[in-house]
């Protein structure tokens, strides 16, 4: 049973941490350009916010294993092959992107206006706002988000095991569910349960050390 | 210093300023009174550019703040510091950097900056908190802060929108004392927004009154209370409460007269009994102003107002 379980771990553990690290790269970016260009942000711009917003929004509304399939060709292209575990970080990388994108924008939004204010009453720039301010003070708030997307993505990782992504959700529906192996089922999910307290109990260490 | 001529401002169709002309002077204390929504804050922000204008012009220094580019404005904004009234510094920085920030922006030498910031905290009386951070301080040391980070570049000008607002009033007192001390020391001028009426009283030495976005007042701190006009009472919401009968007298007081003596010098000298039916005294500005009402009969007007006259009271009859 270990010799099944270990590997599963790690694959679930691979596809998830790879997948939300490049989904916090890519949603950081997003939210970035939404709070630049949003109504009374630094540089309005409504017509790249109205964009952004309705392809985050699109994106959003998927069911995950629906995203998953369409992508296959995308996959494909990018990877070689559309099943297997790093394949699968690409439907979880693009449905967890627009996620923590908004995320981050709100705790970007959650930066008391005064604050930005003084900043430009000593003659901040925008890049320094966003980054020496705005960052700085919604770090703790970001942190939580990304704990957020990554217990989502673990969650979702599940379901790329459906389609031969490997992964502990895997085997929790070949053993556990198709081969009535119960205790395997069991197992699996006792794990996921430790992996997910893990992160959470991790993600609020961080919070808690950053916030002042 | 600060010159702003016939300056409109509108948010979409309302208009928020009306027809502003003022001149504040180096090294003066101005307050900028109304209440909420009379417009006072957005004209602040006019100064250093954080609200724009188009109708109008308002030269600091000569300089034409609508013109200012992007960069230009952001390099004029050193020389002009802001306090706001929930203080707005970063909660996740010490208050040595929050202090320091300023300076680290715009790239100043570490040493520098250290120095600067020492300085700066002993002026305001927080040496000992310089690692603390703000959720660890009162309201009126997180104010003291944001006046210390305010003062970093060598402003010229000191922009008070609400300072004291959110403060209690032994607070607002102590914070007042100090930016008048700043003014004193560092002679930088300061430009004050409040609806607190005793925080014109204590330090500005000019007052501009705001309603709706229009002056209805305009000079010396003593003159606008000493002799409030209609507009004036109103926008303090002072009446006096007089009798129906005889003739009411209110007179008043300029600094430095010697009132104290003045009503019983005229009672023992013009042999008559009168009521002191209203009064009041302040303090602004370190001067003692004030009013009273006397309350004489018809036929001692004439006798009383020969008096007055004679010594160069200002009087009016209600």
């Amino acid at each position: 049973m270990v010799d099944i379980l270990l590997p599963a771990l790690g694959e679930t553990i691979y596809m998830s941490f790879v997948s939300t690290f490049l989904a916090v790269v890519i949603g950081f970016i997003l939210a970035i350009i939404l709070i630049f260009t949003s109504k009374n942000g630094l540089r309005e711009n409504l017509k790249v916010y109205t964009f952004l917003d309705v392809v985050i929004n699109t994106l959003r509304s998927f069911p995950f294993i629906i995203l998953m399939i369409i992508l296959f060709p995308v996959t494909k292209f990018l990877i070689g092959k559309s099943i297997g575990t790093s394949a699968a970080i690409i439907p979880l990388t693009i449905g967890a992107a627009p996620f923590i994108a908004r995320l981050i924008e709100s705790s970007f939004k959650e930066v008391e206006e005064g604050v930005i204010e003084a900043a430009k009453s000593f003659g901040a720039s925008d890049l320094q706002i966003i980054f020496k301010i705005m960052l700085v003070e919604a770090l703790p708030s970001i942190i939580s988000a990304i704990t957020l997307t990554l217990i989502t993505v673990i969650g979702f990782s599940a379901m790329a095991g459906a389609v031969g992504g490997g992964g502990l959700g895997d085997v929790a529906i070949k053993y556990g569910y198709y081969r009535f192996q119960t205790d395997t089922m069991l197992y699996t999910v006792f794990i996921l349960i430790a992996l997910v307290q893990f992160v959470q109990s991790t993600g609020d260490y961080l919070y808690k050390i950053t916030k002042k | 210093m600060i010159t702003i001529k016939k300056l409109n401002k509108y948010y979409d169709d309302t208009k928020v300023l009306n027809d502003i002309s003022i001149e504040i002077k180096k090294g003066q204390i101005f307050a900028i009174v109304g209440h909420s929504g009379a417009g006072k804050s957005t004209l602040l922000r006019c100064i250093n550019g954080l609200e724009n204008y188009k109708d109008g012009s308002l030269k600091v220094n000569d300089k034409e703040i609508k013109e200012l580019d992007k960069n230009s404005l952001r390099e004029f904004r050193k020389k002009i510091g802001m306090i706001f009234q929930h203080f707005s510094l970063i909660q996740r920085k010490t208050v040595f950097e929050n202090v320091a920030l300023p300076m680290q922006l715009w790239g100043y030498k570490k040493e520098e900056i250290s120095k600067k910031v020492q300085d700066l905290l002993s002026l305001v009386g927080l040496e000992e908190k310089i690692d603390a951070f703000p959720n660890q301080l009162s309201g009126g040391q997180k104010q003291r802060v944001a006046i210390a980070r305010a003062l970093t570049l060598d402003p010229d000008i000191l922009l008070s929108d609400e300072a004291t607002s959110a403060l209690d009033p032994n607070t607002t007192s102590s914070i007042l004392n100090l930016l008048k001390q700043i003014n004193e020391k560092l002679n930088i001028t300061i430009v004050i927004v409040t609806h607190e009426m005793e925080v014109v009283k204590q330090i500005a030495q000019k007052a501009l009154l705001l309603e709706h976005g229009n002056i209805i007042g305009f000079d010396d701190t003593e003159e606008l209370f000493l002799k409030p006009d209609e507009k004036m009472k109103n926008f303090l919401g002072e009446s006096e409460v007089v009798p129906n009968s005889g003739i009411n007298i209110k007179l008043y007081f300029p600094k430095d007269n010697a009132y104290q003596s003045f009503i019983t010098a005229m009672a023992r000298k013009l042999d008559m009994d009168f009521n002191i039916v209203w009064g009041k005294l302040e303090e602004i500005n370190t001067h003692i102003v004030g009013n009273m009402v006397i309350n004489l009969k018809v036929e001692d007007q004439e006798k009383v107002t020969k008096y007055i006259n004679e010594h160069d009271i200002v009087w009016e009859v209600l």
